[in-house]
């Protein structure tokens, strides 16, 4: 482990029904993620990876192992000390249902900020920074129902960087996007890693995605089958 | 923000949330209507049984409830008006010397109930001065009586002859006395129609040879919903030698009667709130169906389970709360239209009613409680629905959730 270490996995497994027929959705994994990465997780449906990138956000606990975040183990976490912990250091993108339907845009991202206690004059600075990021600084007041698809993705990109998290985990980020708007989204967030230096770590089944990544992580019936760095390694990159 | 957003989500379903709130809205208006109504009868009621005779409070010496004897009244000292007077809550005050006696006109003689009253203040307290039918009412100087209709009818007297009054006095002598009726009164009742006598209080208590005597006092109070209260001060405030009575004790079949009757209703209004609570936790559990995604999502992003479930109380509370106000506010112009224009009963009922000395009016209330009571049992209900999708919320897992 060094500084730029952002996540250790060692060792986590992932059991569901270990009483009547038991499903290992996670196998044993041992993982290593650094500052400024830009990570696909790959592998077939049902191998694994919405489980892993839950156990990662602290979504769900693992069945065995530990998940290192920042020198803070977050499997030794209270509920509630998860919550905040999640508020605090982890951006959530999901495939769908990412907003909160009554609130608008800036809204929506603004609230992350609400919940972080951050005050009102950072609060509208923040937002309008952000929604400029993702190009959307002229959809602010408008609701997520006027939104297209790919629109709705990148103010949940945009509200996943509101709370200034350690890294971004995105679950099928484009699974509901066309092409053109798939490829928006990865040149988004590809810009926030190169200029942020955000790191992302997100899951696809979607070979153009793949192609944008700079490490592509396959798993298989919950095992890591295969770990490679592909392009051009980024800054603080581990390869 | 967590109001505004449970205000919000209230509008997401706009026709499922006007439902539930119609509904509520319904019930609080007919509700208030009909609580109005019953209080507003039961006032009149009251009102018209206490201002017969009894009056709202009465102090005697204790022990003349329930053996009515001269040898149970008590001086009518300065020291005793006054405290009474300076007992927060009483408005007025009124001595009697009650007795009973034989009144005769001739050969007929019949029992009746002789009062000596104070004019003035027995005026105050019981509106006798309406109920004079012909002749004149009484003055502290007149040495005339007043007699009830029913009374004098079987005497076969009238104004300005003479009645005889036989009855004991103070030490067991025998009282007797010829006095000129100034006048005929008349009530609805006629258990007190056909045996009433009133006379001036000094009258009274010369003939029963009882000199600054009293066996009652009818106590008025300012408010008379708190007449409960200025009792219980009363009793405080007057030694042991007296006794404090609310009209409740003193004629408790009507209150037993108001009892079973408020019981009845309140049965009635619960069984109609029963109904649409049932209404409104099928919205709620709808609710709670459809928005498991959105429920996970915001406990993934960071949102704490408590925030969560205070935003679910929100907007129950919202629902019931809101139809709860547009009820009041709508029942409002009706119930003031019933207080100030009264339904008035028509036909035989209204002969009936005149009979006994009511007013044949059906009238409403407009007492502050009605209201508010609404509105707790509708913020009780709406809190009490929110308990079970709180804990639904409380203890949600949020990948189960966003899974669903
Ligand atoms: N709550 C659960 N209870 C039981 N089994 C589960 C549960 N969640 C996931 N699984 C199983 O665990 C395995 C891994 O599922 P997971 O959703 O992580 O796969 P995935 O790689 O994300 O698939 P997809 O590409 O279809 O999204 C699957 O076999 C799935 O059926
Ligand atoms: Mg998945």
């Amino acid at each position: 482990m060094n500084d730029a270490t952002v996540i250790d996995i060692h060792n986590v497994s992932k059991i569901y029904n270990p009483d009547t027929i038991p499903v290992h959705a996670v196998n044993n994994v041992h993982l290593h993620f650094e500052r400024g990465e830009f990570t696909a997780l790959v592998g077939p449906s049902g191998s694994g990876k919405t489980t892993l990138l839950n156990i990662i956000g602290g979504l769900d606990a693992p069945s065995e192992g530990q998940v290192i975040i920042n020198g803070t183990d977050i499997t030794s976490l209270k509920p509630n000390q998860l919550i905040n912990f999640r508020l605090q250091n982890i951006g959530f993108v999901f495939q769908s249902y990412n907003l909160i339907p009554v609130l608008s845009a800036r809204e929506n991202v603004e609230f992350i900020l609400l919940l972080q206690g951050v005050s009102k004059a950072q609060r509208e600075q923040r937002v309008q920074d952000l929604m400029n990021a993702v190009g959307l600084g002229d959809k602010m007041e408008v609701r997520p129902a006027q939104l297209s698809g790919g629109q709705q993705q990148r103010v949940a990109v945009s509200r996943a960087l509101a709370s200034k998290p350690q890294f971004i985990l995105a679950d099928e980020p484009t699974a509901n996007l066309d092409s053109r708007s798939a490829a928006n989204l990865l040149d988004i967030m590809a810009q926030l890693n190169h200029d942020e230096g955000m790191t992302f770590i997100f899951s696809t089944h979607d070979a153009r995605v793949i192609e944008r990544a700079r490490r592509v992580i396959t798993l298989e019936d919950g095992r890591v089958v295969s770990d490679k760095a592909v392009g051009v390694p980024t800054k603080g990159g581990r390869v | 923000m967590i109001l505004q957003l449970a205000w919000r989500n209230l509008w997401r379903n706009r026709n499922r949330s006007i439902i539930a709130m119609a509904s509520v809205w319904c019930a609080v208006v007919l509700a208030i209507v009909m609580s109005s109504f019953q209080k507003g009868v039961f006032d009149l009621l009251i009102d018209n049984m206490v201002s017969f005779y009894s009056g709202y409070v009465q102090v005697h010496r204790t022990g003349y409830q329930s053996e009515q004897t001269l040898e149970n009244s008590f001086e009518l000292s300065d020291s005793l008006q006054n405290t009474i007077l300076s007992t927060p809550g009483v408005a007025s005050m009124t001595p009697r010397l009650e007795a009973f006696a034989l009144a005769s006109s001739g050969e007929k003689t019949k029992g009746c109930l002789v009062a000596g009253i104070a004019p003035e203040t027995e005026n105050m307290a019981t509106r006798i001065k309406s109920k004079v039918v012909s002749g004149e009412y009484l003055s502290d100087s007149s040495s005339t009586v007043l007699v009830s209709e029913g009374l004098a009818k079987r005497l076969q007297l009238g104004v300005s002859d003479t009645l005889l009054l036989l009855g004991q006095g103070y030490y067991g002598t025998t009282a007797a006395g010829k006095f000129p009726i100034g006048g005929l009164l008349h009530y609805g009742s006629p258990e007190l129609n056909d045996q009433l006598v009133f006379l001036p209080l000094a009258v009274a208590q010369r003939w029963l040879d009882a000199p600054g005597l009293a066996t009652t006092l009818v106590i008025t109070p300012g408010d008379p919903a708190s007449s409960g209260e200025t009792t219980a001060r009363l009793r405080n405030t007057l030694s042991t030698e007296f006794e404090v009575l609310t009209w409740q004790e003193m004629m408790p079949e009507i209150n037993e009667h108001i009892e079973t009757d408020t019981a009845s209703s309140a049965i009635i209004l619960g069984v109609l709130y029963l109904l649409i609570s049932f209404g409104i936790f099928a919205t709620i559990l709808m609710m709670l169906a459809e928005r498991q995604r959105e429920f996970g999502m915001l406990i993934a992003l960071g949102m704490k389970k408590a925030q969560l479930a205070l935003m679910v109380l929100f907007e129950s509370v919202f629902i019931t709360l809101t139809g709860c106000a547009l009820g009041i506010l709508a029942s409002l112009p009706i119930v003031w239209q019933l207080t100030n224009h009264p339904i008035r009963i028509g036909g035989e009922m209204a002969k009936v009613y005149e009979k006994f000395g009511f007013e044949a009016i059906f009238p409403a209330s407009m007492a502050p409680s009605i209201f508010w009571k609404q509105a707790v049992v509708v913020l009780v209900i709406g809190l009490f629905l929110s308990l079970y999708p709180m804990m639904k919320v409380l203890f949600l897992k949020p990948v189960e959730a966003m899974r669903s």
